[in-house]
């Protein structure tokens, strides 16, 4: 779960008043009703089935048969799974945290008050997170490659010999920088919106006391943006291991790059189409789900204990 | 403590120190260069998108990618993209406009409701329930993909509008920000007047709830829309007819075509990728330009509340 801690007390206490007449509760499911049955279907079954196929194999020769944990055992040795899960692994740990020192450098320069065309750029720079991934993809993928590719088009400009950016050796990076083009204005929001909840006051008494724009920055901007950059972590960890969109399409620009395994869902997608093999695919996604809940978790729980010792 | 109404109140205090501030400090040209560079990083791709969707096939392949072609065939592009075979570019634009009105229109509802009657009724199973639906933010649309295709395969509903149009009608993150946003945007004082009145629940709820949460209903509103219009990994697995694809799925095949080998027929496919690819980002920067406030507001709720 990577909600945010301590979202689950009640927001209305009516505090001394007698117990809700039945009327109240009545209405209360009943406007709850609705929405649970949706988040039942849609979210609970498919996980829910997802589990109960992860626990049975097709055999040629009698059908479908209970496996145990046969199928976990074959994931956990599966070298295609490892690799992927390596990959999408790499490209959290690079990726994410260039793009969330960006999305906060472009939060604080915005908010600093020495920016001109300040909401100019809030807008220019979060208009990406509006275009589709597949576009977006598609249009990186032109610009990378070598039929009218703009990158080509450059280097051939400066007289400059540029590395094909859908090769082997560059392509996580390629990927690395469309998911940043697409996501930083999206971060920059989220740290922006937290900052401008900072109390005026606080900039106000930090003046007075001589602090500088730095100084500003360093203690009072950034020690409230902790809780707003977690949330932008988490969210950016789930997108990583989840990597599905942008792989996917640059298939068919590169298809002697990226094979059917290339990130941990391509593999659970391709399992389930082309090999027709349903039980091992429910598998591999839950035991990406699990995964992804776990480093979540884990990144949360450190950041915690990191907080209380400072 | 909620931020919206939070940020709201401090919008003002806050304007006014930041004006005092910039006379005092003045702008910082360093500063302004960098961000410069920034915003090229963000508006060169989608300018060499428009650049390049107003080319003739010809230019396509022998102009510089940043600047026109020689002549200007932009609107000769999109009524070739529009035409071509038959016009499944409108109908995947159609189909797509579907899903998200329908999809996005009623998650906002439910999440709506469901954030009001977790925020301003007590019923046993409350927290449970809250708790629940926090641990389904958690789960990204993307990992419940291959499960929701394996399922809905069983009932027999792939490859019908349905298999798209369910799963967007789920949003917990919808129903999270709205409990925060009823939490504060609904006096238990109103609802208690009302009921002394006599007005029951529904009745309270459409004259006089939904109308105090607009502005939250309108955030939820708006990135469900980005949401269910930009996806594409649920669509490409729960659709077979290209009749029932939206824009993202069908811009795929039409690229799988021009990439397939058949030469000849790819280099025509291009310009209808790109004017296509075009079209398709059109309606989102709209909207969210011409909601600006909502969204931004929006998000502040979702981030700043801890």
């Amino acid at each position: 779960m990577t909600a945010p801690a301590g979202l689950a007390g009640p927001v209305s206490a009516p505090a001394g008043l007698a117990r809700p007449a039945l009327r109240l509760r009545v209405a209360g499911y009943a406007f709850f009703l609705p929405f649970f049955v949706v988040f039942l279907v849609a979210v609970v079954a498919p996980l829910a089935y997802a589990i109960y196929l992860s626990f049975f194999q097709e055999r040629m020769i009698g059908g479908t048969v209970f496996a145990g944990v046969a199928n976990y055992t074959r994931a956990i040795g599966d070298a295609l799974f490892g690799a992927g899960l390596l990959r999408v692994a790499l490209f959290l740990v690079v990726q994410v945290p260039v793009m969330l020192l960006i999305a906060l450098g472009c939060a604080l320069a915005i908010d600093s008050g020495r920016l001109r065309w300040p909401s100019m750029f809030r807008i220019t720079i979060f208009m990406p997170y509006a275009v589709p991934a597949v576009v977006s993809a598609l249009m990186w993928g032109y610009m990378y490659g070598d039929q009218f590719g703009l990158v080509g088009q450059i280097g051939e400009g400066l007289g400059v010999a540029v590395p094909d950016l859908l090769s082997r050796s560059w392509m996580l990076s390629s990927i690395g920088n469309m998911v940043t083009w697409e996501f930083v204005g999206y971060n920059m929001i989220i740290l922006y919106a937290a900052l401008r909840a900072v109390p005026g006051e606080l900039y106000e008494a930090a003046e007075m006391d001589g602090a500088g724009a730095i100084r500003i920055a360093w203690s009072i901007k950034l020690p409230a943006l902790r809780p707003a950059l977690l949330v932008a972590t988490i969210f950016s960890i789930i997108g990583s291991f989840q990597l599905f969109n942008e792989p996917n399409i640059l298939q068919k620009l590169a298809p002697a790059v990226i094979g059917t395994s290339y990130t941990p869902n391509m593999y659970a997608y391709n399992l389930a189409f082309n090999g027709q093999q349903i039980n091992y695919s429910a598998t591999v996604a839950v035991v990406l789900g699990v995964v992804t809940i776990i480093v979540a978790y884990a990144v949360q729980i450190i950041t915690a204990r990191r907080e209380k010792t400072l | 403590m909620t931020a919206v109404a939070e940020a709201n109140r401090t919008t003002a205090g806050h304007a006014a120190r930041r004006s005092t501030k910039a006379r005092r400090r003045g702008k910082s040209p360093t500063l302004t260069v960098i961000m410069l560079v920034m915003f090229a990083y963000a508006v060169l791709p989608l300018f060499w998108l428009l650049a390049n969707a107003s080319k003739n096939g010809g230019d396509l392949f022998s102009t510089f990618g940043l600047w026109f072609g020689g002549d200007f065939h932009l609107f000769a592009n999109i009524g070739e993209t529009l035409s071509y075979n038959h016009g499944i570019f409108v109908r995947w634009f159609g189909n797509s406009v579907l899903y998200s009105v329908v999809g996005a229109g009623g998650a906002a509802l439910l999440a709506t409701l469901g954030g009001y009657a977790l925020a301003k009724y007590e019923f046993p199973g409350r927290k449970l329930l809250f708790a629940v639906v926090l641990g389904g933010i958690s789960i990204p649309g993307t990992a419940l993909a291959v499960p929701t295709y394996l399922l809905f395969s069983r009932v027999g509903i792939v490859d019908t509008p349905w298999a798209v149009l369910i799963p967007a009608l789920c949003s917990p993150f919808g129903l999270y920000l709205m409990r925060v946003y009823a939490a504060d945007a609904v006096p238990d004082s109103i609802l208690e007047s009302a009921r002394i009145d006599g007005a029951g629940e529904f009745r309270i709820f459409r004259t006089i709830a939904l109308r105090l949460l607009a502005p939250g209903f309108v955030t939820v509103l708006l990135f469900a829309l980005v949401a269910t219009w930009n996806n594409y990994f649920l669509p490409l697995i729960v659709l077979n007819s290209p009749d029932w694809f939206p824009l993202t799925v069908g811009l795929n095949q039409w690229n799988a075509q021009a990439n397939s080998g058949t030469s000849g027929a790819g280099d025509a496919t291009y310009s209808l990728i790109l004017t296509g690819s075009l079209l398709s980002i059109v309606p989102l920067i709209i909207a969210f330009l011409g909601l600006q406030r909502f969204w931004q507001s929006g998000l502040a709720t979702g981030s700043v509340k801890q």
